[in-house]
């Protein structure tokens, strides 16, 4: 598994608190047996309703791939849909206020950091995406420093999830396999697994 | 040393520290539905991993089951086809299923506390987030994705960070045609939305102990509408006397073993809280959202706010300082993993009797399982409904989330007794919903308009 230790790219600005999960995958398109295919539909409904474009839909974030949002995006439902669709459309990490518990781990097992920042940052961020579409910017991992412009500023990550992605192990199935005789010893001495 | 039901679930589950920091968490029951396995099995198969304890994993259809016509195959080919795929992964790979063929049938969070599946002290995890209704048992029961889903599958464990405890203590007594949903959305109007996340909340005070299982149940599954990922009750004698006789519950002299550990692990007296919130049950009137989160709700008598979010009064059609009392509505959903339980109905059946759901209304009343619709069958409680012009329909989550039939159509408000009234949760982009009790969700069918259910409860003798 590869380390993800810095990420660079445009911006996409995507203004709102709450945003939820239904609204980032309707759940029509849950109705799949593979995860193939869902960045086609990634907040369809708000970009047909939304008076003006929408950020997915405006060209000028075409081939944007580091999201920014305000607080408490990917809330609701644990659809891994939601997070799946956004990596498949190109997104390879989110910077914002802050991020519901479940959609951060389903980003993180999909190697998809996601930085928290405090609102004044992540609106002088938005701002600056939304009149310079162009600038790039770039993420460390590692440190949190993230420079994009003229701005630079330093972001946040659960220490434990900052380290599963510099080590390379963020997708976490081979590590919980590792000492599989220790899980076989927390199941015995658990009376419900043992029996009562 | 005194400690949380969460730290001492917690510590008694963990495996080790990962190199990443993160624990490895054994998770002793995993529930699972067709939505989202059919990828996790998948991946398992791409890497040639087994299920490491085939037996403690629990497979049912919800989601996507029509609650017209249930028989096979589904007239919606990707409903069967979802259907088809969970059949051969189950098959494939050892894990009991129960189709709507069983009589175990329903919605997942139903069903595991309704079989005794579902007990004290366990930790527990399902690919939904609505998991936390398993923490009125006094359980640690979190939602995760798909790929978590394939790690549980893969190895019986998540990798996971421990989450802070709040206690929540709601003291006093409810008023007549107040209920267990006021009182959650209540808590989440006054927390927030986003006040849970890093929290486990643990539910108490005299309020929380007068309750049934049932109304627990409600409270902890809306936990993650709070923002925090799981919410719990210590267990007690309502716990024990409910498990008691379940078909996966201990028996004979392992019952009195299971009890005196399951007690064991409830919150020591003097545990300390990374935070402490008090609420007086008395003060909470029947409970209506305005807006398009969970947290965004007024009391009955009053008035939506001044300062309304304005995405949410545009989206709604809403004008601040308007009361929610009056609002008319198109269809009323008496059903969900929130409020899809018998006492649930029984509530809703004292409103409704001897009345008409108003002409203009569209009403459907859905159980939450098989078992629920049996035995509410068995008290008469549907024919109340169907006399009174509801659609009375086959287990599962039905209009919560619309993954079936069961949809709005264009702007339709919608009274529900489900979680979330997200934009275009019920199916329709532009669709209304409005979270509410299911007593008043009753009364708002059949006068046609958000009305006051305790008005209608002073005709009804208890």
């Amino acid at each position: 598994m590869s380390r993800i230790l810095s990420i660079s790219g445009r911006g996409i600005p995507l203004r709102g608190n709450d945003i939820d999960t239904d609204r980032i995958m309707p759940a029509r398109y849950l109705k799949v047996v593979s995860f193939e295919g869902l960045e086609k539909h990634v907040f369809e409904d708000d970009r047909k309703t939304n008076r003006g474009p929408h950020p997915f839909g405006d060209m000028r974030y075409q081939d944007a791939s580091i999201l920014v949002v305000n607080s408490n995006f990917g809330c609701g439902s644990s659809r891994e849909h939601a997070p799946q669709g956004l990596a498949r459309f190109g997104i390879n990490a989110m910077i914002g206020e802050s991020f519901s518990e479940i959609f951060l781990g389903n980003c993180a097992v999909l190697g998809v950091p996601c930085f928290t920042a405090d609102h004044a940052t992540i609106d002088k961020l938005q701002s600056l995406i939304e009149t310079s579409p162009e600038t790039t910017i770039q993420a460390n991992v590692e440190t949190g420093v993230v420079t994009a412009g003229p701005l630079t500023f330093t972001a946040h990550m659960p220490a434990a999830l900052r380290d599963a992605f510099v080590q390379g192990k963020w997708d976490p199935t081979m590590m919980l396999l590792d000492k599989f005789e220790d899980v076989r010893g927390v199941a015995k001495h658990l009376p419900y697994v043992a029996g009562f | 040393m005194a400690d949380t039901l969460f730290h001492k679930v917690w510590n008694a589950h963990t495996v080790r520290t990962l190199p990443s920091g993160q624990t490895q968490l054994f998770i002793g029951l995993h529930l699972i539905h067709e939505v989202t396995s059919p990828q996790a099995f998948d991946m398992l198969r791409q890497h040639g991993w087994k299920v490491a304890f085939p037996e403690r994993t629990i497979a049912t259809i919800d989601h996507i089951v029509p609650t017209s016509s249930q028989k096979r195959p589904f007239l919606d080919v990707m409903a069967e086809e979802m259907t088809v795929a969970l059949e051969r992964n189950c098959k494939e790979f050892g894990i009991k299923l129960y189709l709507p063929d069983a009589m175990e049938q329903g919605i997942v969070h139903v069903i595991g506390p309704q079989l005794g599946l579902t007990q004290p002290g366990m930790t527990i995890a399902c690919g939904d987030s609505h998991t936390s209704t398993h923490g009125a048992f006094g359980a640690i029961a979190m939602g995760i994705g798909t790929s978590q889903v394939r790690d549980v599958l893969a190895s019986q464990c998540l990798a996971v960070e421990p989450l802070k405890v709040r206690r929540i203590d709601v003291n006093g007594q409810l008023a007549v045609g107040v209920y267990a949903k006021d009182v959650i959305l209540t808590i989440i109007r006054k927390l927030g939305v986003q006040g849970g996340v890093g929290y486990a909340y643990e539910y108490g005070g005299n309020t929380l102990d007068r309750m049934s299982m049932d109304e627990r149940m409600t409270i902890c599954n809306m936990s993650i509408e709070g923002g925090a990922r799981a919410g719990y009750v210590n267990p007690d004698d309502t716990t024990f006397a409910y498990l008691r006789g379940r078909q996966f519950a201990p028996s004979g002299a392992a019952w009195d073993r299971a009890v005196s550990w399951w007690r064991s692990m409830a919150s020591d007296r003097n545990a300390n809280y990374d935070d402490v919130v008090s609420l007086d049950a008395a003060a909470i009137e029947p409970t209506v959202t305005w807006g398009i989160n969970p947290g965004q709700s007024v009391g009955i008598s009053e008035r939506i706010p001044a300062d309304a979010d304005q995405e949410a009064l545009a989206y709604m059609g809403f004008d601040p300082k308007t009361p929610i009392r009056g609002t008319k509505i198109d269809v009323a959903f008496i059903g969900s993993c929130t409020n899809g339980r018998l006492s649930d109905f029984e509530e809703a059946a004292r409103i409704v009797k001897g009345h008409k759901v108003a002409t203009h209304v569209k009403a459907l009343v859905v159980p939450g399982s098989r078992e629920v619709a049996k035995q509410a069958e068995q008290r008469g409680l549907h024919q109340i409904f169907i006399d009174a012009g509801f659609e009375w329909r086959g287990a599962g989550c039905s209009m919560c989330l619309a993954m079936n039939p069961d949809k709005l159509e264009g702007r339709q408000v919608c009274a529900s007794s489900s979680n979330r009234n997200f934009k275009g949760r019920q199916g329709s982009p532009s669709g209304r919903t409005l979270l509410m009790s299911p007593a008043m969700v009753a009364a708002a069918a059949i006068a046609g308009e958000v009305a006051d259910v305790r008005e209608m409860l002073e005709a009804v003798p208890a």
